[in-house]
């Protein structure tokens, strides 16, 4: 029986990490068609910059939380400067390629940004201080208490963005710019401000998601590739562009590694969500929820 | 020389050899010859490394190369060594597959040398050690074995298997993750229903996420054994304080005098790289002072000369008197250890601080463990 509530636990925490960092992919997918490749790499810095404000700066860990969610924000526009704006206004590349172009634009971003943080702070992993410390015994499992503040602060977030999109004026504009976005610039919405309001918000999210990450596993520059990986995968299981399908796709993932490493073996903990995933392909293309 | 200069343990060699070279130089080189270094990122791939080792002994008309701390990457590396007839020691790669490829095909392979420990020797320190110091201070009488599924972790595993019930320590479970292994929640909690007294670790490639987890989790149980990224000086920053109580055996530690040439060499290495050494630094610069010794005493730098050369050497170093061990051994060209050669040190860190806690002649500290370590009552 404490191994049934230490696998819906722990796999409570990771899904919601999870899901909070699926659901700034799939938000910047949903309004400007961009599937961003640099997204591990966002995460990693946050939770990098974050432990070397704390470590190497002698920050409290607040302050070296906030630093690092800060850097990822900083990347994200650079990213959108850098990888997305210059191909997405290149009339040498054709309209139809552009899509190809960013994805490899972002992917090689992507590295540079990996090999970056390896050059300068070693491919050693690095953890982020907790910012709250001691464990909880809950029905038997003894679990670290950032691991509640960790899904605490993920659905909060979460929440927020939720209210901001569906209850803001700014973010019916979003949605509607997700829809069509010619009909928003007609009615007189400057789509680039828009743009650079998306790529912050999404970098304030993969930096929340990479800080806190960093406190509840630990990342290194290897972490990078799979971090991209399982965020597409579960934008892709839930449906491109549809944010509840990414939460629930989240969840299905999530829980599928915890059963995994709790009963099978944590060296096999990857595979069985790419086994789903493959699985939909072939019998729901369109992911869980998607609408095309 | 080839390195993994951008992982911790890696990126101590490079600069261990330059000190040396340094050193041996301003002391007027070998017979009256200066000793150049030549070195080589491999990025942790052997694809890179055996395209560094061809360059270096086709282009840069290297007469020795030492080479990675990897096994995967030494391994892939020896049958150079023997097509190129060019002399390679590693300075900390563990796998014994290394000297029993030269034990099998001593005429082809002899150009190899071990400058580490074999997982085994490890294996065999690290019991030797856990009998006096869980065993006999703590009364410990069961173990589980966590080691990462790599090349080198598998000579180990068997060794251990064998030696800890020697030694006193029960196994009651033997427990193989990836590598790539993030998230140890559901591995502590296993070990933990199965309540151990002690963990051995055989962990290299991993290091950080499992000590920061243990603490995080408040695992109840010490661990003991290998844990090469604790050696660096760099562990206790990367893990913010985490690891404190971990207990590793190692050959060499800062502050720990083992020979006289130790502290110098790690005063020399501070003042100029800023940090201390990992273990492989502290072997790499035994390793070019006693191949510099090898050439002088072979008046040549020839393979085959070098190598018979080399097979004489005895040399004390940083990290205790050095000798190889002679053909007919099925570990050829390993360490010979045991009294009068290398003994193992048990380390702990300690208020962020690596503490030497056995053996009594070099202790400068005394066991002991985070509050969240349960010890057993007897």
């Amino acid at each position: 029986m404490t191994r049934f509530w230490q696998i819906v636990i722990d796999g409570f925490a990771i899904s919601a990490l999870y899901a909070l960092g699926a659901t700034g992919f799939t938000l910047i997918f949903g309004v400007s068609g961009v599937l961003n490749l640099s997204h591990g790499a966002i995460m990693v810095a946050a939770a990098v910059a974050a432990w070397a404000a704390a470590s190497l700066g002698q920050h409290g860990p607040y302050l070296a939380a906030v630093a690092g969610v800060a850097v990822a924000i900083a990347l994200s526009l650079l990213t959108y400067g850098v990888a997305v704006r210059p191909v997405q206004r290149n009339p040498r590349i054709e309209v139809a390629e552009r899509e190809i172009f960013i994805l490899t634009a972002t992917l090689l971003w992507g590295i540079i940004i990996q090999e970056t943080i390896a050059y300068l702070f070693t491919n050693n992993a690095k953890t982020v201080p907790p910012l709250v410390d001691g464990v909880i015994t809950m029905l038997g499992v003894r679990t670290p208490a950032n691991e509640y503040f960790t899904a605490a602060t993920c659905w909060i977030v979460i929440g927020l963005l939720w209210l901001l999109v569906n209850r803001t004026r700014g973010g019916k504009v979003v949605l509607a710019a997700s829809m069509n976005p010619r009909g928003v610039t007609l009615l007189g919405f400057e789509l680039s401000t828009m743009y650079l309001a998306v790529w912050s918000v999404y970098g304030l999210l993969a930096g929340i998601a990479g800080v806190l990450l960093g406190m509840f596993l630990g990342v290194s520059s290897y972490s990078v590739g799979p971090l991209t990986a399982s965020a597409f995968s579960i934008v892709v299981l839930g449906g491109l562009g549809s944010v509840t399908g990414s939460l629930v796709a989240a969840f299905v993932v999530g829980y599928l590694e915890t059963v995994t490493a709790y009963m099978i073996s944590p060296a096999y903990r990857t595979i069985p969500p790419l086994l789903l995933l493959v699985a939909v392909m072939y019998l729901r293309p369109q992911g869980l929820f998607g609408r095309r | 020389m080839i390195a993994e200069t951008q992982a911790v343990a890696g990126s101590s060699i490079p600069p261990a050899a330059q000190l040396a070279a340094e050193e041996i130089n301003a002391k007027g080189g070998v017979d009256g010859r200066k000793i150049e270094i030549v070195a080589y990122d491999d990025h942790s791939s052997a694809p890179e490394a055996v395209r560094a080792f061809q360059r270096a002994v086709s282009e840069d008309k290297v007469n020795a190369v030492i080479a990675s701390y990897l096994s995967e990457v030494v391994l892939a590396l020896q049958p150079w060594a023997a097509r190129l007839k060019t002399v390679m020691v590693t300075p900390g790669a563990t796998s014994d597959v290394i000297t029993q490829t030269i034990a099998k095909d001593y005429e082809t392979n002899k150009y190899t040398f071990h400058g580490y420990l074999t997982s085994s020797a490890m294996a065999q320190l690290i019991c030797e050690a856990a009998g006096q110091v869980v065993v006999g201070s703590y009364k410990m009488t069961t173990a589980v074995m966590l080691s990462e599924d790599a090349a080198w972790t598998k000579p180990l595993d068997e060794a251990f298997l064998k030696c800890l019930p020697a030694a006193g320590l029960k196994v009651l479970d033997h427990i193989r993750f990836s590598p790539d292994t993030t998230d140890f929640t559901p591995v502590f909690n296993k070990i933990e229903s199965q309540n151990p007294h002690v963990i051995i670790t055989g962990i290299s490639h991993v290091g950080v996420q499992p000590t920061v987890q243990w603490t995080h989790q408040q695992v109840p149980i010490p661990m003991f054994g290998r844990s090469s990224q604790a050696t660096n000086s760099s562990f206790w920053q990367e893990t913010n304080g985490a690891a404190e109580g971990v207990l590793y055996v190692d050959l060499s530690g800062p502050g720990v005098a083992v020979t006289p040439k130790t502290l110098p060499f790690v005063a020399a290495f501070q003042k100029k790289n800023g940090n201390v050494p990992a273990y492989v630094g502290f072997t790499t610069y035994d390793e070019v002072y006693y191949l510099a010794d090898a050439i002088h005493r072979a008046g040549s730098t020839d393979s085959d000369k070098l190598v018979t050369a080399l097979e004489a050497t005895d040399y004390v170093g940083t990290i205790g008197r050095i000798q190889f061990l002679p053909q007919g051994d099925p570990h050829v060209h390993g360490l010979k250890t045991g009294n009068g050669t290398i003994t193992g040190l048990v380390m702990q860190w300690q208020g962020g601080k690596q503490v030497c806690v056995w053996p009594k002649q070099y202790a400068n500290g005394k066991v002991s463990f985070p509050p969240f370590v349960k010890l057993p009552s007897h």
